[in-house]
């Protein structure tokens, strides 16, 4: 009989996980950290005219822009004369299984489809399991989502309650866990009872799924309005919207300036029982955004496809109350009615673009579906029972976990840039910790100069100060 | 409590322990790693069952899965929540902003 104790399976970790994706990394590893990021996303992905077609079979993409008038108005008049620039929106949640979610798993699903798996697993809280199913459904194939679901009273966080339900509803077993990374551990099992494909959200094929979103805003800025992106705001946790979304902005011959956005939950700790139903936001925020960004391989994936320093040219984050505060304005003021995480870039918009000159064009870059639980109204109602403190005021005076302000006025909200070199010196302190003291190699040292975008002597001074 | 036998084929809920607080990886911080690592699922009953014994249940995808039996046809809880004055309040504000031309 097998071993299934936490550690024997943790053990066998990367072996089930060659046979639950398909495919030998070790085909692109160049040296000790360095491997070959193109060539796994040329060789192993698809082509973005090949991606495009696979998202027509199953419904998903050519979402509809809007420009966001009111809000920009509103914009306009907390900034200064001549700035304000026109705000446009990618309503995401028009695919089926309602986000851009649905891009990612048309491709993950079509790839485990044509190498004959019976089914897909994932491992996701959020909006990826209803895209899984959802396209899993429309391919006849199985699937699993494994979920963090509730805290040790049983409480469930309201929009993962949700999300299951939809998963559900889509024809998916659902196993709800309580709180803890070994989610994993029950992740792997299932994996290797079932032999389904791992469709992580990690993997070239996730991201290529992305792509089409940043070539598609393009696109349709041409067409609808003959205008360019100046700046695209993305909200960021895994770092897979990001990289996506950018790389399809490239294909497209854009040059538009690409910042990432998220909540900031400091002081909250991910995989605390205490703190889970504290936090009013289960994506889209610092918890994951920072930690991935810093060190993207810590995926259910040997190497990460999703790398966003190579393509954040700015990090900024706002708190819970600017994103409820603008998930009200996009429904009072828009006509859009649309879930909360899906708006955090929104919120960040408003105060970047203050920042722009009125002919500029800024683009939020997704929407997300909303219902019971996954809601403004449902999670501050959720938030306040839980003891957090709700209050209209100034948002910079929040603190997470304890309290939550929406702003007095559209001015309140401000958005507060990270270091990017702090950032990319994380990055390089994760990366170089791995090799236990050895030397990086020249090839190893290009490679960490372009996964994060500075020069070989940045790198060179970090290395002498890690052991 | 009943202990009136729960009919196969009944849609219901199973619980189960997956990692004792002892088993817990060792990362986990503390108040986690007082708890136990649970699992909740739903499914058909295989076979009929009674409320706090272990079952084993057919999932949506097919599989059987043991556990203990803690709920039958399973209500979805989550809503839209209780009215929250503070919301409320945001569209009139911004809209009379955006009427009176308000600037600064
Ligand atoms: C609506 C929505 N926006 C943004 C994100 C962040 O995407 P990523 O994890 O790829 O950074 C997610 C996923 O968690 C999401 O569901």
């Amino acid at each position: 009989m097998k071993d299934n104790s936490y550690q024997a399976v943790m053990a066998r970790s990367n072996e089930i996980m060659k046979k639950a994706i398909g495919m030998d990394y070790s085909q692109f590893a160049r040296a000790q950290l360095a491997f070959d990021y193109q060539a796994l996303m040329t060789e192993a992905g698809y082509s973005l005219e090949e991606v495009v077609a696979i998202q027509r079979e199953t419904g998903v993409g050519n979402t509809p822009l809007y420009e966001l008038k009111n809000i920009t108005k509103l914009a306009r008049m907390t900034a200064p004369k001549g700035k304000g620039a026109r705000i446009f929106l990618k309503d995401e949640a028009s695919n089926p299984s309602g986000s851009f979610k649905a891009r990612r798993a048309a491709l993950s699903v079509y790839h485990a489809a044509k190498h004959g798996y019976k089914g897909v697993v994932a491992a996701t809280s959020g909006n990826y399991g209803a895209a899984v199913a959802s396209q899993a459904a429309i391919r006849g194939l199985k699937s699993i989502i494994v979920q963090e679901a509730f805290d040790s009273r049983g409480v469930y966080q309201p929009e993962i309650e949700e999300k299951g339900r939809a998963c559900e509803a889509y024809g998916s077993e659902v196993l709800q866990l309580s709180v803890g990374p070994e989610l994993f551990y029950v992740f792997l099992r299932v994996l290797e009872d079932t032999g389904f494909f791992n469709a992580s959200l990690y993997t070239p094929y996730a991201i290529a799924g992305v792509e089409t979103l940043g070539w598609e805003i393009v696109q349709q800025l041409k067409n609808q309005y003959d205008v360019k992106p100046d700046m695209v705001v993305i909200t960021n946790a895994g770092g897979g919207n990001l990289t996506g979304t950018a790389r399809g902005l490239q294909k497209a011959g854009s040059d538009a300036v690409v910042v990432g956005a998220s909540v900031d939950l400091k002081g909250l700790h991910m995989a605390s029982d205490n703190d889970f139903n504290r936090k009013s936001f289960t994506t889209g925020h610092t918890g994951f955004g920072v930690p991935f960004t810093t060190w993207p391989d810590r995926a259910d994936v040997p190497r990460n496809a999703a790398r966003p320093l190579r393509y954040m040219d700015r990090y900024v984050t706002i708190t819970q109350g600017e994103a409820f505060y603008v998930t009200e304005l996009l429904a009072q003021l828009e006509g859009l009615e649309r879930g909360p995480a899906g708006n955090v870039s929104l919120a960040a918009a408003v105060a970047l673009a203050r920042e722009l000159d009125e002919d500029q064009v800024l683009v939020v870059q997704e929407t997300e579906y909303t219902g019971a639980g996954k809601h403004v109204n449902a999670q501050l109602s959720f938030a306040r029972k839980n003891g957090i403190e709700i209050s209209v005021g100034n948002p910079a005076d929040s603190v997470p976990g304890k309290s939550i302000i929406l702003p007095e006025h559209p001015r309140q909200i401000q958005i507060v840039d990270l270091d990017m070199d702090d950032l990319r010196r994380s990055y390089l302190n994760h990366a170089l910790g791995t090799l236990k003291g050895a030397k990086p190699l020249p090839e190893d040292i290009s490679f960490l100069a372009e996964d994060c975008r500075v020069t070989p002597e940045f790198i060179e001074s970090i290395a002498q100060g890690v052991k | 409590m009943t202990d009136k036998a729960v009919p196969k084929g009944t849609w219901v809920q199973i619980h189960q322990q997956i990692l004792t607080p002892e088993q817990r990886a060792p990362q986990v911080p503390e108040d986690t790693a007082k708890v136990p690592l649970v699992m909740i699922t739903k499914g058909f009953l295989e076979n009929e069952g009674q409320m706090g014994q272990i079952v084993t249940v057919r999932t949506l995808c097919g599989r059987s899965i043991e556990g203990k039996l803690i709920k039958v046809l399973p209500r979805f809880a989550h809503d839209f929540g209780d009215a929250v004055p503070e919301l409320l309040a945001i569209g009139p504000r911004v809209r009379a902003l955006l009427e009176g031309g308000e600037k600064q």
